[in-house]
């Protein structure tokens, strides 16, 4: 209680300053707008004059040369104290997800400062865009698990561009119908208008989606659909967003323009991940040489991606798609070049970058919610929510019932349900929204687009836990990747592609095996240093998983009698089994492993 | 490939029936059989070595092996036979076709052990209904294609995941029995979680046997 309460109290203290720093901000922008002429005349004759009348000011206070970032660090700062919070408060959390209560705060956040007379803060899109948005998704590239990512990307493909084109069409084509209803007042607006809007509301987004289903602990098979759909679909809605803004003007649209829109979309897509390669390559060329300053490292990680990222923007590529690729290409090379200690920093360092950005994020949507215009439409907005949560149902169901011909892990319908559910709008959709010219009915789609983010995060957000636990759907495995599993996996692996070697059939094996080959002869020698570049993967990996015991063995407290690959049982039944396995093992052998396994850890704690 | 003679009608229904391909599959896979043998009616092990990508596959030897071997081909003893004729060649290759759904719930859980019973038999290869250390060990050397100074190494991770199956499986055996080798059952509990026979399948839709060997 008492820990709350201090929280408490230090919120408020955030708060207060917050609103306090606003105001004389304020006045202090004020002063500095209007006479800007007039000040620096008088400003200067005045300070002389206090110069020459006062003694010399001991204390003096000057808030304005340091607003800017005293102010960024004092949202950081709420941010981050209100996240804790919320930890305090389990009985809360385990219902509303956080998403949720950021919004809650954000327009508590915006009401506040709104009694006090300032205008609250927007959530800018190039603040959006180039600051909040870039850790989040290295975040989620550097970490993608690569291999079910792989399996399913036809799915994924699938959904992504297939479904985020039919979402688009059917809301547009849907409430260009309703507007053209006589007397509903919305007569001006006209087809690409709705097209435009359509095709903003219509992507699923990925910091809302990371951030409802990062609590509920699904199956890996639907996270990785549902997520891998929301990175993917931004390459579509950029093509889709600039097409119909361009097109807006044009007067015509014919075949060529059509074609133009599907051509321009591959160059987006593939250029977006072309860069993205290119970065990475030159981020693990890089790391190869670093072994005399490991401190810096993680730098590279993080400047290399942004700078594919913002390359990216340069041309009007997909960013998203530029910074996952980036992100998976580097991470093998780069893991094994790098210091143990740099891994850890650069896992943190994105954790705690994309966790404050979101927090960030969804606390600035609550207070841009009222810091802007509004002009409310029932018919327009209620529409909208209806033609978005049909078009995503009936796009699923669609999609799904073509791609079960083809799959092998058939989708069920209780999974077809929490794909079509997990289709959560966020942040970008405001952005883009945001970011649309004033001759559409800007403040329509704004209010529109708001509404239809806060009933995806708060009513499908809040809802989706107990409809999982209600559905029974699978949840995620918490099994650690065991000696076996890789032994088996790889096995398997080579006998698939044997067997379509001996019938001659050039499958999806064949070619994971070339490019496995490929990459061992060439590449690795290339972007690994040294004696790494030779390691079998099996090795490697049994290295790692070494590693990962002795520390926690180290941390736990003495070594047990027996390498640390057995998970930890009571230690009745550890000596039993002891005695069973020792038979087979006899005392040379039991001394030769310790050895190894000593030899080992020494071995790769030398490369930390 | 023009002269190649092709099946009766009759045959192609019949090996339909027991290996549960379709008529097209056994078509095209009797066309690659051809190919390989060489016109010939049964195949024998240097055939294998006509496939130029099999060479650099590191457990090439097994997978040849397991065409050959008499468990797969439904005799029970343990053995290998020196030539096999094309509906044996068809029985292996059955193992990795995909079940769909339309098969009921004890059809799948068979088909599923007979898969694993498989993978079983490759790592089994003296036979005993059991994979000892040994055996393990050489598996681990297969997969790293005997690189230079992995000796060691391989026999610590071989010594790392005998450890870990008895510690998965061997709970239930009494305090004074010996953990020798990993039986069938055993098998079956480790692979439970790694669901490796939904992905041990081969798409046998598009094949072009043109495009292959020398």
């Amino acid at each position: 209680m008492y820990s709350r309460f201090c929280l408490l109290s230090l919120l408020l203290g955030c708060l207060i300053q917050l609103s306090l720093c606003s105001d004389t901000a304020v006045s202090v922008q004020g002063e500095q707008d209007h006479e800007q002429g007039n000040t620096t005349a008088k400003g200067r004759s005045g300070e002389s004059r206090n110069k020459s009348s006062k003694a010399f000011p001991v204390v003096t206070v000057d808030f304005a040369h340091v607003r800017s970032p005293f102010v960024v660090a004092l949202w950081i700062l709420l941010a981050s104290v209100l996240k804790l919070g919320f930890h305090f408060f389990p009985k809360l959390s385990s219902v509303v997800p956080e998403s949720c209560l950021l919004v809650c705060v954000g327009l508590i956040v915006g009401g506040l400062l709104k009694t006090v007379g300032e205008t609250p803060p927007i959530l800018r899109a190039d603040v959006f865009f180039f600051y909040l948005l870039p850790p989040i998704i290295l975040d989620a590239g550097y970490f993608l698990p690569v291999r079910p990512f792989t399996e399913n990307l036809g799915t994924i493909l699938c959904f992504a561009v297939i479904g985020t084109l039919w979402n688009a069409a059917f809301v547009g084509v849907g409430l260009y119908a309703v507007c053209q209803i006589k007397g509903s007042g919305l007569e001006k607006i006209t087809l690409l208008p709705n097209l435009l809007f359509g095709s903003i509301i219509s992507a699923v987004d990925p910091v809302a989606v990371l951030a409802v289903f990062e609590e509920i602990h699904i199956n890996e098979l639907l996270h990785i659909l549902v997520f891998g759909e929301s990175l993917l679909n931004d390459a579509v809605t950029v093509v889709l967003y600039h097409l119909l803004e361009e097109y807006s003007y044009a007067p015509h649209i014919g075949a060529k323009e059509v074609i133009l829109g599907i051509l321009s979309f591959f160059v987006v897509a593939l250029g977006g991940i072309f860069v993205g390669v290119f970065y990475g390559i030159i981020a693990a060329f890089t790391s190869r040489f670093t072994s005399r300053l490991r401190v810096i490292e993680p730098l590279f990680v993080f400047l290399y991606s942004y700078m594919a990222y913002l390359c990216s923007e340069i041309f009007h590529l997909s960013g998203i798609m530029a910074l996952i690729a980036c992100g998976v290409v580097m991470r093998p090379y780069v893991e094994a070049n790098i210091s143990h200690k740099s891994h850890t920093t650069i896992k943190y360092f994105l954790k705690m970058w994309s966790s404050v950005s979101e927090t960030l994020i969804f606390i600035f949507l609550g207070v841009s919610t009222l810091a802007g215009e509004h002009h409310w439409d029932w018919i327009f907005i209620s529409c909208t929510l209806i033609f978005c949560l049909i078009g995503r149902i009936l796009g699923v169901l669609g999609l799904t019932f073509i791609l079960n011909k083809f799959r092998i892990v058939k989708l069920t319908p209780k999974d077809q349900f929490i794909i079509s559910y997990g289709g959560l709008r966020g942040a970008i959709a405001f952005s883009l929204g945001y970011l649309l010219n004033e001759k559409f009915p800007r403040i329509l789609f704004l209010t529109a687009i708001i509404t239809i983010i806060f009933f995806t995060v708060f009513v499908q957000g809040m809802t989706i836990r107990p409809l999982v636990e209600l559905l029974a759907v699978k949840k995620k495995q918490d099994s650690r990747r065991s000696i076996n599993e890789e032994i088996h996996t790889q096995f398997l692996d080579h006998l698939l592609t044997g067997i379509e070697d001996v019938c001659g059939h050039y499958g999806h094996h064949h070619w994971k095996d070339k490019l496995n080959r490929f990459n061992k002869k060439y590449i690795k020698k290339c972007l690994i240093t040294g004696e790494r570049s030779k390691e079998p993967q099996l090795i490697a990996f049994y290295h790692k998983m070494e590693m990962k015991n002795a520390i926690e063995m180290v941390a736990s407290g003495g070594l047990p009698k027996f390498p640390s690959s057995v998970s930890m049982q009571t230690p009745r039944r550890r000596s039993t089994l002891s005695e069973r396995l020792l038979p087979t093992l006899t005392k040379e052998r039991e001394e030769e492993v310790r050895k190894i396994l000593r030899e080992n850890l020494q071995k790769t704690r030398q490369r930390v | 490939m023009g002269s190649a003679p092709s099946l009766p009608a009759w045959e192609i229904r019949n090996l339909a029936h027991t290996t549960g391909f379709t008529s097209e599959q056994i078509e095209i896979l009797h066309r690659r059989f051809l190919h390989l043998t060489d016109g010939k009616a049964t195949m024998s092990k240097d055939c294998f070595d006509n496939i130029p990508d099999l060479e650099s596959n590191p457990i090439k030897s097994r997978i040849v092996n397991a065409f050959f071997d008499q468990r797969n081909l439904g005799l029970q003893s343990y053995g290998t036979v020196d030539e096999i004729t094309f509906e044996n060649f068809l029985t292996t290759l059955s193992f990795f076709q995909h079940m769909d759904e339309n098969h009921t719930k004890e059809d799948l859980e068979y088909y599923k052990t007979e898969k694993l019973q498989f993978l079983f038999r490759m790592y089994d290869t003296n036979g005993d209904g059991k994979i000892t250390l040994e055996e393990l060990r050489e598996i681990i050397d297969d997969l790293l294609s005997k690189t230079s100074n992995t000796e060691k190494t391989s026999s610590s991770i071989a010594d790392a995941a005998m450890m870990e199956a008895a510690n998965t499986c061997g709970g239930q055996m009494e305090p004074d029995q010996q953990y020798d080798g990993i039986t069938f059952n055993d098998f079956l509990q480790i692979m439970q979680d790694i669901k490796i026979e939904s992905k041990m399948h081969v798409r046998f839709l598009n094949m072009d046997t043109s495009a292959i060997c020398k």
